[in-house]
């Protein structure tokens, strides 16, 4: 019973549960599964302004969301306690052997410490990596009007054109970052 | 509460699968396995039939009321695309959506307080710009 929770969970089963997530904040409260929304609710929540895009009932609109999130960090919490000690992600060979030439060496963890940490936050790859890299998905995210949960998730079940194109957009951007913005920064 | 356990179910399978790992995100950017479109096809395939099963059996909420299925706005294909793209940057960079971000947090990786915090002012970034962007 406790391996239930010790013991990663493989792709296939993680998958389908997701998808479950649809149907679910459907059923508990009429609620179409997105994360994103949470970025714009929090500003609505704190800044007082005449912005229009943060003036509405964030309460009425938002509430469940920010509870959704505020699961989700409770659920991280669970997973990290019930993680073994080092964790080493197993990714393929060909991955790390790419990520070992942009001298990335540490794979004992879900991240990359040597560049997610406190006293790398100023230096140019921690800048990027962290702060830029954070902006972009919040700036990104509320401009295509969702992210992977929103548009690769359920706008795509929901065959959703625009969600098509928005993950379409995911990709191209990841994919300058892999190959272009990446080698540039690091090593 | 129900929305807070419902939470709580997404944040432990986000990190038990390692969707929330850099790692796995790179490896998903160099199509090296199939572990992210796994997790993310199968999501969907599951995703489309419950939403056919609720067309099909009128399904309705708690509350007893029909459940909408909010749709997109399909008519503003420039919004999707140019800010897909800025969102993939993040993403790429990150290795993080805005999900793992929270559930990472939890996890004890305090310095993704960063990324989140840095996307949260995204938001605002783009809330203060909108009237001026192209849409």
């Amino acid at each position: 019973m406790t391996e239930l929770f010790t013991q990663p969970i493989p792709w296939y089963v993680a998958g389908p549960l997701i998808g479950l997530m649809l149907p679910l904040l459907w059923v508990i409260g009429n609620k179409t599964f997105g994360i994103s929304s949470s970025f714009r609710h929090a500003c609505a929540s704190m800044v007082p302004s005449k912005v229009e895009y943060f003036n509405y009932d964030w309460i009425k609109e938002g509430a469940w969301n920010l509870k959704l999130v505020a699961g989700v960090l409770i659920g991280g919490v669970i997973a990290g306690l019930t993680n073994a000690g080092d964790y080493t992600v197993q990714i393929s060979e060909a991955t790390k052997s790419e990520l070992t030439a942009l001298g990335i060496s540490n794979f004992t963890s879900l991240i990359p410490l040597e560049i997610f940490n406190w006293s790398n936050i100023v230096s140019p790859a921690g800048f990027v990596l962290m702060i830029l890299g954070g902006f972009l998905v919040g700036f990104g995210a509320r401009y295509a009007g969702g992210c992977t949960s929103g548009h690769a998730i359920t706008g795509l079940a929901t065959l959703q054109k625009a969600s098509l194109i928005a993950v379409i957009g995911f990709f191209i951007g990841g994919l300058i970052t892999t190959y272009a913005i990446l080698p540039l920064i690091l090593n | 509460m129900r929305f807070i356990l419902s939470g709580i179910v997404f944040g432990f399978i986000l990190v038990k699968s390692e969707v929330v790992s850099w790692f796995r995100i790179q490896e998903m950017f160099r199509f090296d396995s199939i572990h992210m479109y796994g997790i993310i096809g199968l999501a969907v395939v599951v995703g489309m039939i419950a939403t056919m099963f609720i067309k099909k059996w009128n399904v309705k909420d708690v509350n007893g009321d029909p459940i909408s299925i909010k749709e997109k706005d399909n008519s503003k294909t420039k919004n999707y695309i140019i800010g897909g793209t800025i969102f993939g940057l993040g993403w790429g960079l990150t290795g993080a959506c805005p999900g793992p971000m929270y559930a990472l947090i939890g996890s004890g990786y305090l310095i993704f307080l960063i990324p989140t915090l840095s996307a949260i002012f995204g938001a605002l970034a783009y809330g203060y710009l909108k009237p001026n962007l192209p849409h």
